[in-house]
């Protein structure tokens, strides 16, 4: 039973991996032929009143598609079925285990991933973020192909330390905020790509002409990084409880403490940077997409060759 | 965001929280006195660029304590370290990388940070008071300059077109205020509120565990089943008291241990062995009443009298007997093993300094699964009790325990023994399984593996300020929630009389700080309040989104 359910689990994988691989092209391809509709005006023009009549344009520049629709709707379209068989993917693991899919390194990548592209297409119902499709993608592609390959592991039962309802609650949360986080982060790298357009240096980029400009993305990003931010608050919180229950201290500077603890602070600092006279901007972009890295950084390096409490990698 | 020159408050740009200074672009006095340092000191120290600046600091400070083992979470990885590091270690030391969280930069930076933002809260904190007695401030002339900027035209008096607008915007939890022919509105003071008990919270979490952890304790106490300890400062084995701590923080409890029950995965191919359950179950007594029965879980705490327990390890503690030639007992008790690898492999020392015709030193090896190598050696295949064995290696000479100093339970000084069984002393070693007995060498006696009883390894805190540290902690949660999505914005309505006899209609909003909603809700409340009025003539519809 349980090995019937692990091959359904490990076939949607392989199978999602293709999908987004596929998805990852024609969003590329999206971008590669998008080009600035020739009559977008841009900026918005405000209200002006005559007499009676209220003439109100908004013209902004057209954020999205314009010469290839096609592709971009094949990529969402791809996207959702992979995404719905990576789902089930997790679902299956996590029925074969008969917990929740995310007790290992390879377990939550998959799951973590899962959640990084629900995020994705979730934000698409209040703002139009398609064109992060390369990015999130590609990067949940990769993630998937280094789990497959180097985290897998058997089902294996719980370990004491792990039989709790911390286990759901924490680590689901910190899924959730590295979701946000990725998408504010890659919102900052389109960021920066535009500013460095706008000062006239990223000349060949054409589809960046497409795109919302510096400003927007910039508050595109923070709405984002708030969010994962208050995620991450509560990560931190909670997996301060669940020390105090399972090792009898809420906060001992384990090294996966120490790293969570390392990007609060980054993004606390970039929040403040938001505020800060002379950090707006390209800097505060720069500050989100090391706060990105060090989630990144937390995830692999520090859990498969720093020593410390946390060593539930499985490997 | 509109920077706008409508702020009546700050002389700083409205996207910008009130009552906090940037620090000065230049330094402009040479001669400022020592008041006038001190000033430009703390105004410097409590500006948002050294907030960030100290903030950013903390993060990579806190990276050096992350590389290198610490003595507070694992002491061991710190001696090994300096071993295999013989030319950094004392430079590392010097710096105190190997307390870093403790480590004089790192308090100073955390410090400094903590004092910025009290200095940094307290200004603000009373400007908000004022705020909140404030008046929303006079519409501005030009409203078309603002955000959301909209019109409706209306028939009717503009007396009551202001009443209902201020009815409607009050009903909106605005505060309003009638200004001539317009309404000026503002909401969301919460989200300074919220602001402020964030960072007020996070400096009681600082407190808290600063100053409140200091009356707690940390003990550790290896038991045996079948054994019991109190809750005194002679029973542990190794005990932390925090800075404040006294002995009356020390409840009058006692916990025998009845069994440890451990369950191991027996089905599961690929997790033979895993551990998948521990319990320990025990009986506490608490300032003398009737003993209770409870058990202690990973995960699954005792609380016994404001004092928590937890299970943290175990292992087994095999019962030796050592008689000597005339059959008298010289020594029988369990000695605690120390646990090598996951399936219990184990190490243990036991010290006989009187009753045997010479000192006795072993060093104990135990299989709790035994299985013999290749090369003849044995190790353990599993983590249960299933085949055990006991392997000693003997040692005679002076144990070296009369000299006064304090020795290590755990760890025998070889120098002045001389070893008479196992390793290359051509006796081969000792192995016991239950029940079995052996002669010493030497015809020094006999010995013998009793029984194999587990023992637990518990640890006992008493924190008094935890709660206080939890409160805090959700504190900062409903502040950032309440600070970062609660927006905080400013509307106007004004009315203007046409030549004609209608009236315009027009609306406005001023974000404070990040505020995505605002055009959407400036457009709702000009529908809605022309909804009111009712009998609108030609009225236009037509949202603007930036
Ligand atoms: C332990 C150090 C600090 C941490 C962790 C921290 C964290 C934060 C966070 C997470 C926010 C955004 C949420 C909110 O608005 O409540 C924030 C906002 C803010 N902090 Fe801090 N802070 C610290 C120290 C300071 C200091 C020393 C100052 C004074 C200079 C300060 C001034 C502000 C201001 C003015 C805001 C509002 C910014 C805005 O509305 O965008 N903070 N802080």
């Amino acid at each position: 039973m349980t090995e019937t359910l692990v091959s359904y689990s490990t076939i949607a994988v392989y199978s999602a991996m293709a999908i987004y691989a596929l998805a990852f092209v024609m969003f590329a391809l999206d971008l590669s032929r998008r080009v600035a509709a020739p009559v977008a005006a841009v900026g918005v023009q405000r209200a002006h009143a005559d007499g009676s009549t209220i003439v109100l344009e908004k013209v902004d520049a057209p954020a999205g598609v314009t010469n290839a629709p096609r592709y971009l709707r094949a990529a969402m379209a791809l996207t959702i079925m992979a995404w719905v068989l990576h789902v089930g993917a997790a679902v299956f693991r996590g029925v074969a285990a008969g917990r929740v899919p995310w007790a290992n390194m390879f377990e939550f990548t998959l799951t973590a991933t899962a959640i990084i592209v629900g995020v994705f297409l979730a934000v698409q119902f209040w703002q139009d973020l398609r064109f992060l499709g390369v990015f999130v993608s590609g990067f949940v592609l990769i993630a998937l192909g280094v789990a497959t390959v180097n985290f897998y592991v058997d089902v294996v039962p719980l370990p004491p330390a792990l039989q709790s309802a911390w286990l759901v609650i924490h680590v689901f949360v910190a899924s959730l905020g590295t979701g946000f986080f990725a998408l504010g982060a890659a919102l900052s790298i389109v960021q920066l790509l535009q500013a460095r357009r706008a000062a006239g240096k990223a000349a060949g980029l054409r589809f960046l002409d497409t795109l919302p400009g510096a400003d927007k993305l910039e508050n595109m990003a923070y709405r984002m990084l708030v969010v994962g931010f208050v995620l991450w608050t509560f990560t931190l919180i909670a997996g301060a409880v669940w020390a105090e229950r399972a090792w009898g201290r809420y906060w001992g500077w384990d090294t996966k403490e120490v790293w969570t603890f390392i990007i609060w602070t980054l993004f606390a600092g970039y929040i403040h940077a938001r505020a800060t006279r002379g950090w707006r901007g390209s800097r505060s972009a720069w500050l989100a997409i090391i706060g990105f890295s060090a989630v990144v950084f937390n995830f692999t390096i520090v859990n498969l060759f720093f020593k410390g409490l946390h060593a539930y990698s499985g490997l | 965001m509109a920077s706008s020159p409508l702020s009546d408050d700050t002389p700083t740009d409205s996207t910008r929280p009130q009552g906090h200074f940037d620090s000065p672009e230049t330094i402009q006095q040479p001669r400022l006195g020592v008041v006038g340092y001190l000033r430009f000191f703390w105004r410097q120290l409590t500006s948002m660029r050294t907030a960030l600046f100290l903030l950013l600091l903390l993060a990579i400070a806190a990276i050096p304590g992350s590389l290198v083992p610490q003595v507070s979470s694992d002491p061991n990885g710190v001696i090994q370290y300096k071993a295999n590091n013989p030319d950094i270690a004392p430079i590392l030391d010097q710096l105190q990388v190997f307390t870093t969280y403790s480590s004089v930069w790192f308090s100073a930076i955390y410090l400094l940070l903590f004092i910025s933002l009290i200095g940094c809260v307290i200004p603000r904190t009373k400007y908000h008071f004022d705020a909140l007695r404030a008046r929303p401030p006079k519409t501005p002339a030009r409203l078309s300059r603002l955000e959301g900027f909209t019109t409706r035209t209306a028939i009717g008096g503009p007396a009551e077109a202001v009443a209902a607008a201020n009815a409607l915007l009050r009903k909106s939890g605005y505060r309003t205020e009638v200004y001539d022919n317009s309404v000026s509105a503002e909401r969301g003071y919460l989200r300074e509120t919220g602001n402020l008990v964030f960072h007020t919270a996070l400096i009681g979490v600082l407190a808290a565990v600063g100053i409140g952890g200091g009356f707690g304790y940390t003990g550790q106490r290896v038991i045996v089943e079948g054994y019991a300890m109190t809750n005194t400062l002679a029973s542990y084995d190794s005990f932390n008291p925090g800075r404040f701590f006294t002995d009356a923080a020390l409840e009058p409890f006692s916990i025998a241990v009845d069994s440890f029950v451990p369950t191991y995965e027996i089905e599961n191919v690929s997790a033979l062995g895993q551990p998948i359950d521990y319990v320990a179950n025990v009986s506490t007594t608490l300032r003398g009443a009737t003993p209770q029965k409870a058990t202690i879980k990973v995960n699954e705490p005792l609380h016994i009298g404001g004092t928590e327990v937890y299970l943290l390890g175990n292992g087994y503690a095999p019962v030796i007997t050592v008689k000597d030639m005339a059959g008298n007992v010289v020594f029988s008790q369990p000695t605690a093993c120390l646990p090598q690898d996951a399936n219990l492999r184990s190490n243990c020392i036991i010290k006989i300094p009187d009753g045997l015709a010479q000192q006795v030193g072993m060093i104990g090896f135990f299989y709790p699964t035994a299985v013999e190598l290749s090369d003849g050696t044995l190790t353990s295949s599993y983590p249960d009790s299933i085949n055990p064995v006991a392997s000693f290696f003997i040692y005679t000479g002076d144990l070296g325990l009369d000299n006064g100093r304090g020795t290590n339970a755990y760890s025998l000084s070889l120098d002045n023994l001389t070893q008479i069984a196992g390793g290359k002393s051509g006796t081969p070693a000792i192995r016991l399984g239950v029940g079995d007995v052996a002669d010493l060498p030497n015809g020094l006696g006999t010995i013998e593996l009793t029984a194999i009883p587990r023992f637990v390894s518990l640890d006992v805190h008493h924190d008094p300020a935890q709660a206080w540290v939890l409160l805090f902690a959700v504190l900062v949660v409903i502040g950032l929630i309440t600070s970062l999505f609660i927006p905080r914005r400013r509307v106007w309505v004004k009315v203007v009389e046409s030549k004609n006899g209608t009236l315009t209609l027009e609306y406005a909003g001023l974000a404070r700080g990040d505020d995505p909603g605002l055009d959407a809700a400036v457009a709702e409340l000009a529908d809605r309040h022309i909804d009111q009025l009712g009998a609108a003539t030609s009225t236009t519809r037509i949202r603007v989104k930036p």
